[in-house]
């Protein structure tokens, strides 16, 4: 993916086969809340500005978060 | 020579025949006196040619859809007068900073407002070169005859490719009405510029890109070099800058590709100018009456001569200059109250008397009133 | 760092996220929309939807107008045109009539459509011109810091309604439909999905369509109006306060007031621009391109 092109740090989170990849974009990232706010089984959090997994073992895969992120930052897949 | 097929025109239609010689193919503008016929003519003719004749909403409308026409390949027209011109003003701007080509007619009319909207004027020299805001570029060109008005329009066109800039052209409600038998040029025998496209690969092009000041080729939307557009300073790739420096050194260049080309762009009639003690600077309709005017105080025995500008913006300073030295008065005949003879006392120095004759009556200047100024200095 | 993003061999074969790479051009993110703003969301359902057409990029022209929803063109991969407040669909017709094969798509805000440019909205409707608009109507100026639009209600607060705004809004279907447009919809970035369909449903479209797109300016219109979050506007302004076409159908009208339609509201087949040229061209004796 190109998107990636332009990170400075991601951070993956990569437990197990059957867990999903959670891709945050850090520079991208504008720490809005969103994907937070709507996330149905509440696997992320703010740290500092910028959203972090705070409970991967939660996440469905919905991509609710991926689908309404304003700035491209975050990606599940 | 062969004879030429004569063709009896007004200067309006004129205009629209020059356009469709010099490869016009979009047209787009709004209703106005005295321009009109412009537009009738086109909606008749373009079609003729797969052209596209347009009626906008507005004047807005219309030099906003010349632009986005241009950038898809097509050259571009659009016709008005006073008020349609001063709607106008952002949309030319923006065909400055970004150097977009187009071809804009205003056949002026009295003014301000909706001042007398049959009555000829030469009032709008000045909005042609500070209309719209900002430092820019500015081309216009003053045709005196309804022959002149045909090549004159095949002149901006040429102009407007070869600079990537809006031309403008000016003339009055009288010459735009005016009938004369005029000659058609044979097809190639007026140089047609046509626009200078991209060679390189796509993933290459600058569309801003300008090595030692030259012009960078244009490419057009949809045929594969996908580039981007805007009316805020952009770097050479035609993306937005803050960089300072970049935007000063765009301005800088947008102004000067018109500036350091004077000597090609500027045109001037001379009449009997090479032993003239008094100077006329005319243009448009109010040369022809200088012109008379000359020819008459020659037969007396008084040496006038006239300095007729085709192209008025930029201003021929060298020209007029050069005459200020050699004559007593320069006079500036105009129908407005004192536009071109600013420039023409900027250009002279102080090196000799500059005296206006000006009318906004909307009645021509008589040759009389020129005849009658020139003898008070002789 | 391409690494980072591609997931290591699994059993079961993974759901992947798409790639907006290939219509965002390289190194122009992140983009300069505040954090929480919609118009990053509807550009996402735009790329998405523009991907199942199917067609190069080559095809497309994005044409904006000044605002914030206007820099859309210059991050995505396409032909594209920023031009001035309010005239876009001016430059969008030139453009289209000099290159009928180009699918134009427009971007503009609720103040570059309809206040600045409300004359050529109405004329480019009655034109049936093939033409996507997209209006991000997020009830604001943005870019100019908050001042109220000709679509923000009564009595809601920005820079120059301090004290409620007085006016009355427009409802920018209800304007594109009676203009003449033959596709009128209205989406949401809250649902952001539902956006997707319609805008692929508006690009397939031949003739003007119209999009009302509801989304959110949190730094002004959100602020000044006593929103939290921009996921409270969202939900408050975007999901409650908007209902699909269906579901509307079977309730009385008290049930639906404040609640703004959404989906595709209206579609006809009516002669389209470009094409009635090329006719009038064929009559007039010429050649067509
Ligand atoms: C002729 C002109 N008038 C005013 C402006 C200032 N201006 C820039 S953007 C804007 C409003 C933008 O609002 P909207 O179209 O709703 O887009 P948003 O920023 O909310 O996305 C205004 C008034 C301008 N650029 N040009
Ligand atoms: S929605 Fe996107 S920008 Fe907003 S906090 Fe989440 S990842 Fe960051
Ligand atoms: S994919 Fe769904 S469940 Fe997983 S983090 Fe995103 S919103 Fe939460
Ligand atoms: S000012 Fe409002 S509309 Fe503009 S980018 Fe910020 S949130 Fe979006």
């Amino acid at each position: 993916m190109k998107i990636a092109e332009d990170l400075s740090r991601v951070e993956e989170t990569e437990k197990g086969d059957d867990l999903p990849n959670i891709v945050i974009n850090e520079t991208y990232c504008k720490g809005c809340g969103i994907c937070i706010d709507f996330c149905p089984t509440d696997v992320l959090e703010m740290r500092g500005n910028l959203v972090a997994v705070k409970n991967l073992e939660a996440c469905t895969k919905c991509q609710l978060c991926d689908l309404r992120c304003p700035d491209f930052a975050i990606q599940v897949f | 020579m062969a004879e030429k097929k004569k063709k009896f025109m007004q200067g309006n239609e004129a205009c629209s025949e020059g356009a469709i010689y010099a490869g016009c193919r979009f047209y787009a503008g709004y209703p106005i006196t005295p321009s009109t016929e412009i537009a009738e003519t086109l909606s008749v003719r373009l079609p003729k040619f797969g052209g596209v004749f347009m009626q906008m909403e507005d004047e807005i409308a219309s030099i906003c859809a010349i632009v986005g026409a241009s950038l898809g390949g097509a050259k571009s027209l659009t016709a008005t007068s006073g008020p349609g011109f001063s709607l106008m003003q952002e949309g030319i701007g923006f065909a400055c900073i970004t150097e977009v080509p187009c071809v804009i007619v205003n056949v002026m009319r009295s003014g301000p407002s909706t001042g007398f909207p049959t009555g000829p004027s030469q009032s709008d020299v000045m909005q042609a070169k500070w209309g719209t805001h900002g430092d820019h570029p500015a081309i216009a060109l003053t045709p005196a005859s309804v022959q002149e008005i045909m090549y004159e329009t095949i002149r901006a066109f040429n102009l407007s490719e070869l600079y990537r800039t809006p031309v403008i052209i000016l003339y009055d409600e009288i010459i735009g009405h005016m009938r004369e038998a005029i000659a058609l040029p044979e097809p190639d025998e007026i140089e047609v510029v046509e626009r200078k496209k991209p060679s390189c690969k796509p993933e290459e092009y600058k569309p801003y890109a300008s090595n030692n000041g030259d012009i960078a080729p244009l490419a057009v939307y949809g045929e594969g070099y996908r580039f981007h557009v805007t009316g805020l300073y952009h770097a050479e790739d035609g993306f937005p800058t803050n960089n300072t420096k970049l935007i000063g050194e765009a301005n800088e260049r947008i102004v000067n590709k018109v500036n350091k080309n004077i000597d090609k762009i500027c045109i001037n009639e001379e009449f009997y100018l090479d032993d003239a003690e008094i100077g006329v600077v005319a243009y448009g309709v109010s040369s022809k009456s200088a012109k008379f005017a000359v020819k008459e105080m020659r037969k007396k025995g008084i040496k006038a001569g006239l300095l007729r500008p085709k192209t008025i913006w930029p201003f021929p300073y060298k020209a007029v200059n050069k005459l200020a030295k050699q004559v007593k008065a320069i006079l500036v005949p105009e129908m407005n109250l004192g536009q071109v003879y600013y420039e023409v006392e900027r250009a002279s120095r102080g090196q000799c008397e500059v005296k206006g004759i000006f009318k906004v009556d909307t009645e021509a200047i008589h040759p009389k009133k020129i005849m009658e100024e020139i003898e008070k200095f002789t | 760092m391409e690494t980072a993003a591609t997931p290591k061999k699994t059993k079961k074969a993974k759901q992947t996220p798409f790639d907006y790479s290939k219509y965002i051009r390289g190194g122009k993110l992140p983009h300069i929309w505040c954090p929480g703003c919609g118009h990053g969301i509807v550009l996402k359902s735009l790329l998405r939807a523009i991907d199942t057409t199917g067609r190069s990029n080559n095809d497309f022209a994005l044409v904006s107008g000044i605002g914030c929803s206007s820099r859309t063109p210059g991050y995505v991969d396409f032909n594209t045109l920023h031009t001035l407040h309010g005239r876009a669909l001016a430059y969008a017709t030139g453009l289209k009539m000099a290159k009928p094969n180009l699918k134009v798509i427009v971007t503009t805000g609720d103040g570059d459509a309809l206040a600045i440019g409300g004359n050529h909205f109405i004329h480019t409707c009655r034109r049936n011109i093939d033409m996507v608009i997209m209006v991000y109507n997020n009830y604001i100026y943005g870019m100019t810091s908050g001042q109220f639009s000709p679509t923000t209600a009564q009595g809601m607060i920005a820079t120059t309604s301090r004290y409620g705004n007085i006016e009355s809004p427009f409802d920018v279907c209800k304007m594109a439909e009676a203009s003449g447009a033959t596709f009128v919809a209205r989406g949401t970035a809250y649902h952001y999905g539902e956006l997707e369909k319609i805008l692929y449903e508006a690009i397939m479209h031949k003739g003007t369509a119209v999009i009302d797109i509801i989304d959110s300016c949190p730094t002004y219109y959100g602020r000044f109006n006593k929103f939290k979050t921009p996921s409270e506007m969202m939900e408050k302004i975007e999901k409650e306060g908007t209902i699909p076409l269906k579901q509307a159908a079977g309730l009385p009208p008290e049930k639906l007031q404040g609640k703004l339609i959404r989906g595709i509201i209206y579609k006809k087949e009516r002669p389209e621009y470009t094409s009635e040229y090329a006719k009038l061209v064929e009559k007039a004796g010429g050649k067509s391109k």
